[in-house]
């Protein structure tokens, strides 16, 4: 009986504190951020949208490989010796053309993986959040920054060089097999000896002539 | 106001159907504010801040949003539920609670009907209310719907019965069931209130009133019926658009009813608490109004403290408790009366 009277007295005690809380709570001010009005600042280090500072991007596919999800895509070009391509801001040279550097930002999972590898740390996550399209292939970001035409003369000139390379290295071999051709015969007369390392020089002399023409010739090709 | 329609339009029968949906021009207005209000403070209770762009101002607007957007959804009705009985249910609870309106005072000038059974008429047609539940739950022919109907009818009915108790024992003190002559006996300064009467029995008297009214209006902590978390939405979860629009605005209507019925028993109604100051036939329904706001706005309090009520707790808590106490009030008040004659 006692029980009974005790526990109606509890009930209404407990009802009136918890009343007193949410009475004390009704003029709390609110938690909540009224997005878009105002934003939240995000932290440091908040992983968001990706960018890449192309000026310093050396083409070297770290952070395509390091990707869980592919989405890089970078397709380089090899610069031939004579172009500079100029120096990164952390010094080094580089060598190679980027005509296609591809991010699909929807793929992108955000998880930072592609920044720690990059030896120039050109590719960077911003704070960037707002960043909805109406149209998914809005979401593949082209960082690239060369034109067509660009693109198209570093790879005839890459092409070119490498045949100019190639003619090379065959006149060099020809050259050489000629010269181990006329090596083992120790025994014959000296003239022949003499005259291997004469023949060899107007070998060598006459290289640029056949390299000359294998320049001429992709040059025509390119006009026509 | 009735005199003067009826030389104006030289018809009676028109003239009682107009002034049958005078207190629509109060319920539907406050139905819609009474829902913003509740999100507000139930918002504010959290930490957090409820509406805040339908409209402009802190979302003002949100209710009416809402009531558009009802208005044009498609009206789903199971196919295996009873069609009449389904159809037909929004409108009996609705006209349950809307009927109450017709016998209480806003004023001292409006009253809807100058019956002198106002109280018993009140308590008896809003219990017209379990039986539009009943026919809700049954007629979805839905396992939970039928559940929840059946559990809130048992906790009306159980709970009508301190209702009248406690009710009955403010009219023992006033001597007449009519709601305007009461609203008459409270007037001079508060302390003629019947809260402050015959004390502490009449403020007891309205404690169990106010905590036996929870119940009659299917409201936290006695929500069992609804249980959002629980059954869905009890007897009204297959019910949508309109239909569940005009049983959620039977709700609300029924909360100010019973709240009207607590501030015309027992905190003076429309008169003034400072006696003739800020007194007159538009001041009193402004007081009305302004009393009925508060127990609403306990009532919105008393949801976001506590939690649900088991169904057993909750019949313990009626028959165990509210009961035995409105009793011993009754024949206390009814002593005391009797020997102060």
């Amino acid at each position: 009986m006692q029980q009974y009277f005790q526990n109606i007295w509890d009930g209404i005690l407990t009802v009136l504190i918890g009343m007193k809380v949410t009475w004390r709570h009704l003029f709390t001010p609110a938690v909540t951020i009224q997005y878009p009005d105002v934003r939240l600042q995000l932290p440091d280090r908040a992983r968001n949208r990706l960018y890449v500072n192309m000026d310093d991007c050396i083409g070297c596919d770290q952070c395509s490989m390091a990707c869980p999800v592919d989405c890089i895509t970078i397709e380089t070009i090899k610069s031939t010796p004579d172009v500079d391509l100029g120096l990164t801001s952390v010094g080094t040279k580089k060598r190679l053309y980027v005509p296609r550097f591809d991010i699909d930002i929807a793929k992108c999972c955000y998880c930072g993986l592609c920044v720690p590898p990059c030896p120039t740390e050109c590719i960077k996550m911003t704070d960037v959040y707002e960043f909805s399209e109406y149209d998914r292939d809005a979401l593949i970001y082209n960082f690239a920054v060369m034109s067509p035409e660009t693109i198209a003369e570093a790879k005839a000139k890459l092409a070119a060089y490498d045949k100019e390379q190639a003619a090379k290295k065959a006149v060099a071999a020809a050259a050489a097999a000629a010269a181990k051709a006329a090596a083992p015969k120790p025994a014959a007369a000296p003239a022949p000896v003499a005259a291997a390392p004469s023949s060899a020089t107007p070998a060598s002399g006459t290289a640029p002539a056949p390299g000359e023409k294998a320049e001429k010739k992709p040059e025509t090709g390119t006009s026509a | 106001m009735k005199e003067t329609l009826i030389n104006l339009l030289q018809n009676e029968v028109l003239v009682y159907s107009l002034m049958a949906l005078v207190p629509l021009l109060w319920v539907i207005p406050f139905a819609l504010f009474a829902v913003w209000l509740e999100r507000k403070v139930s918002a504010h209770m959290q930490d957090r801040l409820g509406p805040m762009r339908t409209g402009g101002w802190h979302g003002w607007s949100q209710t009416i949003a809402d009531i558009l957007k009802l208005i044009q959804k498609e009206d789903i009705i199971p196919s295996a539920a009873d069609k009449g009985l389904f159809k037909l249910a929004p409108y009996v609870v609705f006209g349950g609670a809307y009927a109450a309106y017709a016998a209480i005072p806003f004023s001292a000038a409006y009253v809807g009907s100058e019956i002198n059974v106002g109280l018993f008429y009140v308590l008896s047609i809003s219990s017209v209310v379990v039986i539009g539940l009943l026919m809700a739950g049954w007629a979805s022919n839905n396992k939970w719907s039928l559940l929840g109907a059946l559990r809130s009818a048992a906790q009306i009915v159980s709970y009508e019965v301190p209702v009248a108790v406690s009710l009955l024992a403010v009219v023992m003190v006033a001597g007449t069931l009519d709601l305007q002559q009461i609203n008459h006996q409270q007037t001079g300064w508060f302390w003629n209130w019947f809260v402050f009467q015959k004390f502490p029995f009449l403020a007891l008297a309205l404690v169990i009133y106010f905590v036996a009214s929870l119940a009659e209006t299917n409201r936290t902590p006695f929500d069992i019926p609804e249980a959002e978390s629980e059954l869905v939405g009890g007897y009204h979860t297959e019910y949508g658009g309109m239909r569940f629009a005009l049983l959620f605005l039977s709700e609300y209507a029924n909360m100010f009813a019973v709240s009207a019925i607590a501030t015309t028993l027992f905190l003076g109604g429309w008169n003034s608490p400072f006696g003739d100051f800020l007194s007159g036939p538009w001041w009193g329904a402004l007081w009305f109004i302004g009393k009925g706001m508060t127990f609403i706005f306990i009532q919105m309090w008393l949801r976001w403290t506590l939690p649900r009520l088991r169904v057993d707790q909750l019949m313990y808590v009626g028959w165990k408790v509210l009961i035995p106490f409105s009793f011993l009030i009754v024949i206390g008040v009814g002593f005391w009366v009797m020997l102060a004659r």
